[in-house]
This record gives C-alpha cells, structure tokens and sequence, in this order.
C-alpha cells in the first residue's frame, strides 16, 4: 500500500515536471526566435559590399579611389561618367564586364577551358586608364597595372541609413532600410489616425449607449472582422478598394499608402474597439454616479471623467493597433503596389518591412547577402513589435498601481 | 420643500418600495435608518434621479420638489441634480486635482468665470471644513487625501454648485471616528443654507444630527417624525425593537 | 441648451460609427458572397485546379488546410494545455510566473511574417525538414501556441477553488484533482480556444508562405515532407499571379468565399459553444 503510493507520487512527480516545462515553452520559444533571426540578420554584416565571389578591377594609375556601394550603383547605372568626380584621374570611365572580354577576344585567345582568360581580363585593365572591370574572382586580371579594388563589408549605418533598397542590383546590391521603414511607418500611422476615432467611437457606443440587444449584435459583428483572414482583405482591397481611391482621387493606380492604410484601419478596428471597450467598461459606477449627480450630461460624463479614468486602457488599445499595423504583411503586400521608394504623398505606393519579406524572401538564395538583409528585416520588426507589446504591458500595469 | 406621494417603486419584478409618503421641509436634517435592504437607499436616490440608470426599474406614485413632479417628461435631469446634490456612501473623487475636483460641477454647467471659479472652489472648500488642510496643495491628486478628507471633498464638490437639497447615502460609513465627528459638525452647520437628507446604520448619529427620523422595514416607512419622538419614544413596536437592537 | 446639443451630436456621431462598422462587415461579406456563390458547386470543392487555375476547383488547398490544421493542433493544443496548466495550477504567483506570462503576451504578439523567417529557417533549412507539411505545422502550431494558452489559462481560472479544496478533502492528489474534477469542468472553454485556434490557423497566409506551401501541385501530398496547397495561399497567388485575370478572379472569389465561410462556421461554433456554458453555469 505504503510502496504503491510512492510510486505514484513519483508519477506524479515526474508529470508535474513535463508540465513545468511546457509551461516555459514559450519563453524558449522566444529565445530561439531571436537567436535565429539574429544569427542570420548580423551574418549580413559578414557580406562584402559587392556581390560573392566577384571582385573590382581598376587600372594603377587610377589611385585615391573609395568608392561606396552607392558610388557603384551611379557608375554602373552610368550616371557618373568621369573618375574626377570620385576623387580619381581624369579619364571617362569605361566598365568592362566578364561578357565584354568575350566579345573582344575570339574564342581562340580566350582558350577551350577559359585558361588565357585571367591575362586576358589583365590586358584590358591594364590597356584602359579609365576601365573598371567587375570580374570573377577566378579569371581576375593580375600584374602591377592592376589594383583590385578593395572590398568592405557591409556596413549598419548604410543599412540604417541608406536611402535605396536594390538588394538585386549589379555589381553592389543596395540594402538601405529608410523607404521601408518610412513606408510602414506611414501606412501603419495613417490606419491608425483613421482607426482611432472610428474605434474609440464605437468603443464608447458598445460600453454607453447600447442596449444589451444592440451590443448583442455588435459584439460578434466585431469578433467576426477580427476573425476574417489577412488575404480576404488584402483581396478585398485589391478588387475593391483601391479602384475606388484611384477613381475618387484620379490616381494613375489604385495601390497606394492610403488603400494599404484602409484596409488597416479596418484590421486595426477590432482590437482597438474590444480593448478600448474594456477599459471604459471597467470605470467604477462611483465615478460615473459622482459626476451624474453634479448635473454633468452622460456625455460630458464621458469625456471628463470616464476617458480619462481609462485613459491607461485606452493608450493600450492604440499601441496594440499599431502593433497589429506595423506587423501585418499579406493584405499590405497585396493592396500598396510595392514601390520601394521613399514615399512623399499618401498617394505613392510603397513597400513595408513585412510585405518586402514577403516578397523577397522567396526568390533570395540562402545564406547570401540578400537571404540575411531579410532576416535583419525581420529582427528590425521583431524588435518594433516586442518594445510596442512590453510598452502596453508596462501602461496596463501602471494604471493597475494607481487605483 | 420635498413631498412624496404614494411611491412604489420595482427592480424588475421586485417590489422594492412598497406606498411611501413622506414631506420634508426646507432647512431640516433628515435621516432614514432601517435594517440592510429594506430600500432607504433606492428612496434617496428617486429624489435626484439616480436610479434612471438602473436599467428595468419602474416607479408609481409622485415625486414633488418644491411643489413640481420632476418625473415630468418636461424635467431637464442634469438640470434637476444641480439642484439636488448627492454624496456617496465611499468617497468617490475623480482622478483630477483637488482643486479640479471641486471645480467639476461649475464647469460642466458652465457657471461663471476662472475667477467666479476659483471663488467658488475655495468657499466650497471652506464651508466643508477642508480648506485649511488642503490649501497649500489644491493642485495635487485627490487621491493623495485621507479617507476622510476625500469625503468631505466630496461634500465640497457638491456644495460648489449650490444645491437646495444635499442627500447622503450613509456619507460616514467609510470613515474612522474622528473624520465621522467631523462630517456630523459639518451637516450641523450646513443645515442653515440647504435641505439634507442622509441615510445612516449609525443610530447615535441620527439622533445627534437629525430634526426627523424616518424608520424603513421592507420597503415601508414604518414611522415617520421628530427625531426625539421616534428615538424615546416610538409609536410602532417594529421601531422600538429597531433602535433597541432587538430587531431580527 | 449648448451641453444637450453637444450630447446630441457625439451620440449621433458614434451611433453612426457603429453603423459604419457593421457597414463594413456586412460590404466585405455580402460582396465576397455574391460574386463567390456563382462560383461554388460541387465540382469546384471537389476537383483539381484546371487550365492555369482558370477553372476546376480548390480540393487541394482544402485537403491542405485541414492537413496544416490537423498538423499544427496536433502539436500546439496539447502542449498549449500543459502549459496553461502549469501556470495556473502549479506556478503560483511569484516572479517566474510573470516572466513567463510576459513571454506568452510577446510570442502573441509577433507578427506572422515573422514566424515565416523562424521556421524557415529552424524547420526547413536547420532540420532540413524541406517545405513540407511538418514545417508548416511546426510554424503555425507556434503562432497559435498562446492562444491556446490564455483561452485555457481563462477557462482553468473560471473553475472555483471550491472544486480544488473539495476534491483535495476528498483525499486526491492534484494531479487526479486536474484530470478529474478541474479539466472536465474547463473542457467546454477550452474548446472554444482550440476552434478559434482552428480559425486562426485556417487564415494563416504569411507563416506558410515560405516554410510549406505551394502554387500548384499535379499530386495530393502523400507524407508529411511533401509541400502542400492551402486555402490562403492558394487565394494570394489566385488574385495576384494570374495570367488570364477574369477567369482566375472568378476562382479568386470562390476561394475567399470558402475561407470566409469556414471562419463564419468556427465563430458560430464557438459562440454556440459558449453560450451552452453560460446557460449551464446558472444553475
Ligand atoms: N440595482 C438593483 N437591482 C436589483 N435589485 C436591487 C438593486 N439595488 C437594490 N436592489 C434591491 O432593493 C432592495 C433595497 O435596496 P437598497 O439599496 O435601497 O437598500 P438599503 O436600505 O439602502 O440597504 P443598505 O442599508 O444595505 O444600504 C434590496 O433588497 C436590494 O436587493
Ligand atoms: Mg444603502
């Protein structure tokens, strides 16, 4: 009898452990999280600035050179056509690339298994003061007329401030995180700004106004919105929405910041009415009652006392909105036309942090520089979206302490 | 003056005041005592109006406040509780300053100006005995005051928007002795400028601060009349029972 | 009078707020529905994607939503139970138990995309699970993880410590008290979260983007390394990677309209649920 008890007690014993364990799920969740995103967002850093196993060839004479990866992009897309404006000789530049060495040189000269093709790419560099060659690094041109120009590691203040994100750009990808940020930032406050009167409204409707039939029907209309699938509405706003903004405002297309905003706002609503609702419910009938009986109207009740008595609730509910904003990836994907340029009307498209994941993602080979400047997106959010969720905890506390 | 006639009033199907009638006069303390639940509460607060916000309640008979019914359908309700204050039986301050506190009234009403205001919040202050402890912080959160003084805030409060009728629902319940002495002097004092109806468990305190004492049983007013008569010497047995804890 | 005025119009101006919202609802509804009812019969819920998705039906993505769902439950409920337990029943109220709430709030609120990145790169490239049913699963079950875990945390806290002291004075152990007494009394509750997880997992687009989900598949997937179609994928690539837009926008509002209508059902299902426990908790 004695014996059988222990034995249970060591069951019981060892499923309290499973269960204690399970219970720190989340937490170890949360820390995987980060360390993946992580590892793979700081590898970026690890890139040189041009693209793997490629190098950048130019002439000896050519001295003084340090370009940047945007000095590149304007030579390569050829918008800067001398050396002196970068600090080199004056000569005009000319780019040689791995196909041009093949139309100069027969087949001959080049070799059956590309064996001259090295002093080949060498003869060029060194014939042409103003050349600048992108080669592989397996046929780069070698000798004392040739300087291999060096290459740097990407850098975090051209990730954080670089105004382009080419991240397939030719011969050095352009990683500049600016336009998405402002893209999200401005999609996700503009929901915001339409989300919030509408729901503080209708959270003021649900807990003043109605009557217990009215708030009936309200209240599964609300967890229903909240209910319907991200790509409903993004496919919502793709047919609907944005053919209206384009034919009310006579845009040249309809995806724009404003139709991604809309559809947020709408996503957005939920959360901010059910949290909002919550708080204004939860005012004490004391308080209502002390400003009743001094003659205030209900509504001025509400204003004067009741809002700010839950105002800590109500901040809560806006931050939340904006987390559920700033976090949301297919209906933005689908509804702001994915420029990724830096917006300067609510009329541009833009592109958000989640939707270029989204986008990317699929064609970026892993472990390449494109690969991981996604994840360093990714840690970007996950970063925004756990200072916004330990912020709302932090006000919902505060007002718990103050009453 | 305050008259009412024949009153009954129901929590949904709940009977809970049962025909009362009762006059109260202009300048008088009035107390209501009676066992937990027999509805002294609901009949205070037929006077401002304050049970409209239960929802499903249902009131027969007449209210009359200086001769007019204010369950008229013309009544303007805010209108008619600037006029008849109220103070709650726990403290309920608004989450504002101190000063703020007393100056709610005036400003949802729109009474006067900053000047007229501030006047008028220190005169409330004075007149509910608080303005010597919180002069020198009347910008700080009500919260930061004692039980007591939040109470007598409340006092303040409603005094600031010069009621004819102030009712109490049990307004010293919540407090310690000293702070309970103090509301009973402040009543005392108040009943030259306004009609005080206060509901109390406290029978000493009834008998210290009232003119008339009125003794509910459920939902009936048993007895009704000077407070020396109902205290040494009742009409009803239910009553003598009552103030001698006899009751049950 | 100025205040009565101001009253009346804020009133009016969130009464109509309300309807606003319902307007919406009911827009996104009723348009969904009329264009996607011409759409759904027997065949385009039972056969094959056909002619570059102009025609056909979505069988495949159904069959694979109910396999992510399947999957993703499989691993999330149970272990979102046990850990709902632990923090009500065993935890207690000290500075762990905060830490590990606080955990809870922060996974519910990373956004989906992010869940993505996570599993592709845990499940798919580290495991080397591959795009497959097992990733995806893995992937979503971790999204809806905390909800299984604050709607059973709710319905654990809603059972009165009166059943725990009785059985205990009954002489059972805690952990017979939870199998006997406290988890059937909390199963309807629990219920209800596992089917609004059921809702969430069904509308999940961003997480499977990249970790399980395919554009088109010729075979049904045989095991749980194969990729499969989902419904909200399959919506995704319908409305934006067409080659003939009308005709794949007819299957686009088919599509939806099946989402939104296994979204509509679980609701209903849910509230049904929950108000047999209020009716039965009267008594
Ligand atoms: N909001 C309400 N809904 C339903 N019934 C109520 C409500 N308020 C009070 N009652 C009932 O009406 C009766 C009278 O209540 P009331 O509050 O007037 O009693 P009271 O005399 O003030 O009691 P106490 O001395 O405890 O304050 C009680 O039986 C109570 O249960
Ligand atoms: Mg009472």
């Amino acid at each position: 009898m004695i014996k059988n008890k222990t034995f249970k007690s060591i069951i019981e014993k060892l499923i309290e452990k499973v269960f204690s364990i399970s219970g720190l799920l989340t937490s170890i969740l949360i820390v995987f999280i980060c360390y993946f995103l992580f590892k793979e967002g700081i590898g970026f850093f690890k890139n040189s600035t041009i693209e793997n196993g490629y190098g950048l060839y130019v002439n000896s004479k050519n001295k003084n050179l340090n370009l940047s990866s945007q000095d590149l992009k304007q030579i390569f897309d050829g918008n800067i056509s001398n050396w002196k404006e970068l600090n080199g000789i004056n000569k005009s530049i000319e780019i040689i690339r791995i196909d041009d060495v093949f139309s100069i040189y027969s087949e001959e000269e080049i070799g059956e298994n590309y064996e001259n093709l090295s002093s080949k790419t060498s003869e060029l560099i060194a014939n042409k003061e103003g050349s600048i060659g992108f080669f592989p690094i397996e046929y780069e041109p070698k000798g004392s007329r040739v300087t291999k120009l060096p290459t740097n590691h990407l850098k975090l203040s051209d990730f954080l401030r670089g105004k382009e994100w080419l991240p397939t750009a030719t011969p050095a990808p352009l990683f500049g995180v600016l336009p998405l940020i402002y893209g999200t930032l401005l999609v996700s406050f503009l929901a915001i700004l339409i989300a919030v009167p509408l729901g503080l409204g209708v959270a003021i409707y649900l807990s003043e106004l109605a009557s217990a039939s009215q708030r009936k029907i309200m209240k599964p209309i609300i967890e229903l919105l909240a209910g319907i699938p991200s790509v409903v509405y993004g496919f919502f706003g793709l047919v609907v929405l944005s053919p209206f903004v384009q034919k009310i405002f006579n845009l040249p297309i309809g995806e724009t910041a404003l139709t991604g905003s809309l559809i947020l706002a709408i996503m957005a609503l939920p959360t901010i009415i059910s949290v909002a609702e919550d708080a204004m419910r939860n005012t004490p009938r004391s308080m209502r009652e002390a400003s009743l009986a001094l003659g205030a109207t209900h509504w001025q009740t509400i204003y004067k006392v009741i809002i700010p008595y839950s105002k800590s609730g109500i901040i809560t509910a806006i931050v939340l909105g904006m987390g559920r904003a700033i976090g949301e990836t297919m209906a933005v994907l689908m509804v702001t036309g994915n420029a990724a340029i830096i917006p300067h009307s609510i009329f541009d498209s833009v592109r958000t942090i989640p939707a270029t994941i989204a986008a990317e993602l699929g064609e970026a080979p892993s472990g390449e520089a494109h690969y991981q400047a996604l994840f360093l997106l990714g840690c970007v959010l996950f970063t925004i979206t756990m200072i916004i969720s330990i912020v709302s905890e932090l006000i919902s506390k505060k007002s718990y302490k103050k009453y | 003056m305050i008259q009412a006639k024949n009153i009954h009033f129901y929590y949904g199907n709940y009977h809970a005041l049962k025909g009362i009638n009762m006059i109260i006069d202009k300048n008088t303390v009035t107390a209501f005592i009676g066992p937990s639940g027999c509805g002294k509460s609901t009949f205070l607060r037929l006077f401002n109006r304050m049970n409209d916000l239960i929802e499903n309640t249902k009131l027969n008979g007449e209210c009359l406040i200086n001769s007019h019914n204010i369950y008229d359908k013309q009544v303007d309700v805010d209108e008619l509780r600037k006029q008849v204050g109220m103070v709650f039986q726990k403290p309920n301050p608004f989450p504002k300053s101190i000063f703020e506190n007393v100056a709610y009234g005036l400003r949802v009403n729109n009474m006067g100006d900053k000047s007229f205001i501030s006047q008028q919040v220190e005169k409330s202050l004075k007149a509910a005995a608080l303005w010597d402890e919180v002069k020198d912080k009347l910008h700080k959160s009500a919260f930061e005051l004692s039980g007591g003084q939040q109470q007598r805030l409340c006092i303040a409060r409603a005094l600031a928007i010069a009621p004819e009728i102030i009712l109490m629902d049990e307004p010293a319940s919540a407090l310690d002795p000293i702070s309970t002495s103090k509301i009973e002097e402040l009543i005392h004092d108040l009943k030259q400028q306004y009609t005080i109806v206060i509901v109390t468990h406290n029978m000493q305190q009834a008998a210290r601060i009232s003119d008339k004492t009125g003794f509910f049983m459920s939902g009936e007013l048993i007895e009704f009349s000077e407070t020396k008569k109902i205290f040494l010497n009742p009409d009803k047995e239910e009553t003598q029972n009552y103030i001698t804890g006899r009751f049950g | 009078m100025n205040k009565k005025i101001n009253q009346k119009i804020a009133f009016l101006l969130f009464k109509l707020f309300g309807l606003v919202v319902i307007g919406i609802l009911i827009g996104i509804l009723g348009f969904i529905s009329f264009n996607g009812l011409k759409v759904i019969n027997w065949e385009f819920l039972t056969s094959n994607p056909k002619e570059g998705m102009t025609s056909g039906g979505i069988f495949p993505a159904i069959l694979g939503t109910f396999y992510l769902i399947v999957g993703s439950l499989f691993i999330a409920f149970p272990l979102g139970v046990m850990s709902a337990i632990y923090t009500i029943e065993y935890a207690g109220n000290g500075w762990l138990i905060k830490v590990i709430r606080m955990m809870t709030n922060n996974l519910a609120s990373i956004p989906s995309i992010v869940f993505g990145l996570f599993g592709m790169s845990l499940f798919v490239n580290k495991l080397k699970f591959g795009d497959s049913i097992l990733a995806g699963s893995l992937t979503l079950g971790i999204l809806v993880l905390p909800i299984i875990i604050r709607t059973t945390e709710e319905a654990l806290k809603a059972i009165p410590d009166s059943y725990r002291t009785g059985s205990y004075a009954l002489g059972a152990s805690k952990l017979q008290t939870i199998r006997k007494v406290i988890l059937p009394s909390a199963t309807p509750n629990i219920i209800t979260g596992l089917i609004l997880s059921i809702g969430r997992v069904s509308g999940e687009t961003a997480p499977i983007l990249f970790t399980v989900a395919a554009y088109f598949l010729p075979q049904l997937p045989s095991s749980i390394f194969d990729q499969v179609m989902a419904l909200p994928y399959h919506l995704y690539v319908l409305a934006t990677s067409g080659t003939d837009i009308v005709a794949t926008r007819r299957m686009a509002y088919g599509t939806a309209l099946v989402l939104i209508f296994i979204v509509l059902l679980l609701n209903l299902l849910a509230a049904l649920i929950r108000r047999k426990i209020e009716k039965k908790s009267k008594y």
